[in-house]
């Protein structure tokens, strides 16, 4: 057997006009992890479409084992031991682990009935590779946290006997401890001859796990290494063409008055307040960060200051003025603004172009005699588009169109044209690029420059000590530490984020 | 360090993928997209080339005016089906404010002191304003109390039926015509008069129709309409009060369907307890063969109305050709069903001509 696994040779497709790979020669190494790396755009998720039987390539081969195959579909793939893990969880909610692990592939008892015994035994089998012993195979998936999803998604694959194993971002998801375990996995996979391809954003992982790496830009192999023979330096290089260190723009502008103050602020949860006891203050032209592990607190903290979720304690005063009613619109109009985490469930109207998209919150202003005004729609659209330097096919065109950092960047233009005081950002670089992380981080700072108060949710450390002013930590609901530019460490925040947590402790 | 820079080009062998030819594909969406239009135009040459007296401009204001009813029904439904809602009572609405406003005509408001009669543009009103309150109940039952559009609906379908029916006992309104002396003549002006030789029930369609499509494209309103659903979440977080413009939508939907009633009624000269049973069923018909989606967000009043035009033309056109009543049924269901699944292809294709992923 060769070392060579699976070749993509002189891969090249085009949507419509659009060339999303041109000529791509990518090689996945038998036993290997083979890492793929590129910006959004770059045609990751393209290669890995045509690599799983998903889409078919304009031009080109695949070699599988040096033999040339033809992936007719995701099943033909499967059958030829292709297996992929997709970065969006595509589990029954309404299912159990079990029923989702074997859905579409129950089995049967006799040939007719599911056998549900076996099924559990082998899920747990299976979980207790992914080191989730406690997980009860019966669980419903929607119960469980977004990372144990991710896990589970990653145990249907193992079900199957994939000889290449290909995982787009699986680790966006997961808590440290969780990645750990992951890894492990991998590790497993690899000294059983499983061939692994890995997308993945975050440098730091997959430098830890990866043998060789490939790197995309503009839908071309710019660059093909060793991972032993590379550094973090030259990943992101070959990624953006351009030096990493001015990749993170620290924020440096003056701090001015109070514009954002919580007190004492509450969420009343089902077991134990999901927001505890929360105060913090947020300046003009002030960049704070928000630390901490999945289910700490983060989100429920950004959405009840949106008026999303109500709280039970506490009190809001933006600009010194209490806000008391505590609604959406309210929020809005006192000055803050919201781009969440999930941009597919919370951000993004789906059937809507990206003009309607970017003036959704603003539409009822741009109206005379109740009328809406076509050519101003275009304008506000278009400058927004030009400040955030959207890159799209037009305005008309509709936004599932855009890569994911462009898709963000719409969520956010539209936050930006309700003219906030305080702009909330949860995880604003969650399945984006380096390239697009950087852009953000320049956009954050620069938004401070102009005045605007700025809170961010990160989950990622370096992001984190590199971006903001002030970091505050979250765990079990509750600000468990606060750290200024100069005396945060990674290691700082770890130990703060992990000193109270249940999610750690499992 | 070395950098391997995309290795030589290996043979290219063109493989079938998404659209084989843009310009073609484009072409079919186009097709696609017009589809409504389409089968119109088809409808039309293949039924005046069966019967001479289908293309006459007579046989065309009078298929027209049969439109008009349905158009003006699922132009409202069309709002509510925007949401992600369905609206069921629709029939059922008409028929209750058709049974409200021959009852004032006919035996009009009995009080302790007497009789009152109201004149016919009052009756109208009356009856339009009993439509948006059932409406209104429609909207508060889905935001307030979290029932499900289908099922708020369909009680309400009984409801209104039942209620309509309890206003006359079951019995019918035979005159409407009213007498002098009670100030409530003209009643008939709405679903029997012309105006420039058109029926004043297409007047009213074709004024219905154009305040909807400025509503649905050149209003917040509308811009909000869609975007609930599109994604509700997303809509929330916008600060737009989803609320209310759920239930405003089911006001739509009651009003639309009150004057569909009232002109019915008008056009009959009687109103009777079953006035438009199952027209919601049309409605719903009339839209989802215009193109708009039960899911939400996607649709226009325009591809409704065509949509209503199509359902109109081709009921009609069977009848003049003498198909049985069976056969209307069964061809009318086929073309609904044909309907949706080109609503598909137009999905699949469009989505495919603008992907563009990495």
């Amino acid at each position: 057997m060769s070392a060579e696994h699976l070749v993509a040779r002189g891969m090249s497709k085009s949507y419509g006009g659009v060339r999303a790979l041109k000529d791509v020669t990518f090689t996945a190494y038998r036993g290997k992890v083979n890492v793929l790396v590129g910006e959004n755009g770059a045609g990751k998720s393209t290669l890995m479409k045509i690599l799983s039987g998903a889409e078919q390539p304009t031009a080109g081969e695949i070699l599988l084992d040096g033999e040339a195959v033809r992936l007719a579909g995701p099943r033909d793939a499967m059958a030829r031991g292709i297996g992929i893990i997709h970065q969006e969880l595509s589990l029954f909610p309404n299912l159990s682990i079990a029923e989702n692990m074997f859905a579409g592939r129950e089995l049967r008892q006799a040939r007719r009935f599911v056998d549900g015994k076996e099924q559990r035994r082998r899920t747990r089998a299976v979980l207790r590779r992914l080191g989730q012993d406690r997980l009860d195979p019966d669980t419903l998936a929607g119960d469980l946290p977004i990372g144990q999803q991710q896990l589970v998604e990653i145990g249907r694959a193992l079900l199957e006997d994939v000889r290449v194993l290909i995982m787009d971002e699986p680790t966006s998801a997961l808590s440290n401890h969780e990645v750990d375990v992951l890894f492990e996995v991998m590790a497993d996979l690899r000294a059983h001859d499983v061939t692994v391809i890995y997308i993945s954003h975050k440098l730091d992982e997959f430098r830890r796990i990866g043998d060789h790496v490939t790197v995309l830009r503009d839908g071309s192999v710019v660059a093909h290494e060793s991972m032993d023979r590379t550094d973090t330096g030259w990943i992101v290089r070959q990624m953006v063409g351009r030096d990493p260190d001015t990749l993170f723009t620290r924020n440096s502008s003056p701090t001015g008055d109070v514009l954002l103050e919580v007190r004492n602020l509450t969420v009343p949860g089902p077991v134990r307040p999901l927001v505890d006891d929360v105060s913090l203050t947020v300046r003009a032209g002030e960049v704070v960060g928000v630390y901490g592990l999945m289910g700490a607190g983060r989100t429920e903290l950004v959405e009840c200051l949106m008026g999303m979720r109500k709280a039970s304690a506490g009190e809001v005063r933006i600009k010194s003025r209490v806000e008391r009613e505590g609604t959406v619109r309210a929020r809005l109009a006192a000055g803050l603004a919201l781009v969440p985490e999930d941009r597919q469930r919370d951000g993004l109207v789906q059937t809507m172009s990206v003009r309607d998209n970017i003036l959704l919150a603003t539409i009822g202003r741009l109206t005379r005699a109740g009328l809406l005004r076509g050519g101003v729609e275009q304008r506000t659209a278009k400058s927004k588009v030009d400040e955030l330097a959207i890159r799209m096919p037009g305005l008309a065109a509709t936004v599932t169109a855009l890569s994911g950092g462009n898709q963000q960047k719409v969520v956010l233009a539209r936050a930006l044209l309700t003219e906030p005081d305080v702009l909330l950002l949860d995880e604003p670089t969650r399945g984006i690029d380096v390239g697009a992380k950087g852009q953000i981080a320049t956009l954050m700072a620069a938004l401070a420059a102009e005045g605007f108060g700025v809170l961010f949710i990160s989950s990622e450390l370096a992001e984190v000590v590199a971006m903001a002013d002030r970091v505050l930590v979250m765990a079990r609901g509750r600000v468990t530490a606060e750290f200024t530019a100069a005396n945060v460490t990674e290691e700082a925040l770890v130990a703060a984020s992990a000193s109270d947590s249940v999610l750690e402790a499992s | 360090m070395t950098e391997t820079i995309a290795p030589a080009p290996a043979p290219t062998r063109p493989e079938p993928a998404g659209p084989r030819n843009p310009a073609l594909a484009r072409a079919a969406l186009l097709l696609l997209q017009g589809r409504t239009l389409v089968v119109l135009v088809l409808l039309v040459a293949f039924f005046s080339a069966i019967s001479s007296e289908y293309l006459t401009q007579s046989n065309l204001i009078l298929m027209t005016k049969h439109v008009a009813i349905n158009a003006i029904l699922a132009i409202g439904v069309t709002f509510v089906i925007l949401t992600g809602g369905i609206d069921l009572s629709v029939g059922s609405i008409a028929g209750l404010a058709s049974m409200i406003a021959g009852g004032l005509l006919f035996t009009g408001l009995a009080l302790p002191g007497g009789t009152l009669f109201f004149s016919v543009a009052v009756v109208i009103l009356v009856g339009i304003l009993v439509g948006a309150l059932v409406g209104a109940v429609n909207g508060l039952l889905i935001t307030r109390f979290r029932v499900a559009p289908f099922i708020a609906t369909l009680g309400m379908l009984y409801v209104a039926r039942g209620v309509g029916q309890l206003r006359s006992d079951g019995g019918t309104f035979p005159d409407l015509s009213g007498t002098p002396e009670r100030g409530n003549q003209g009643f008939h002006v709405i679903g029997v008069d012309s105006w420039l030789g058109i029926p004043v029930a297409v007047w009213i369609m074709v004024v219905v129709a154009a305040a909807a499509v400025v509503v649905t494209t050149k209003t917040p309103f509308g811009r909000r309409v869609y975007s609930v659903g599109g994604n509700e979440r997303a809509a929330v977080l916008s600060g737009i009060r989803v609320n209310r413009i759920k239930i405003a939508v089911y006001v739509i939907s009651g009003c639309c369907a009150a004057l569909a009633g009232l002109l019915l009624t008008s056009e009959l000269g009687a109103a009777y307890p079953d006035t438009a049973t199952t027209y919601e069923l049309n409605a719903i018909a009339a839209a989802v063969l215009g193109g708009t989606a039960l899911s939400g967000g996607r649709g226009t009043i325009i591809g409704t109305v065509m949509g209503a035009f199509v359902i109109g033309f081709l009921s009609d056109g069977l009848v003049l050709v003498g198909v049985s009543t069976f056969w209307q049924s069964v061809v009318k269901g086929a073309v609904i069903i044909f309907a949706v699944i080109t609503e598909q292809a137009q999905q699949r294709l469009q989505s495919s001509l603008a992907r563009r992923t990495a």
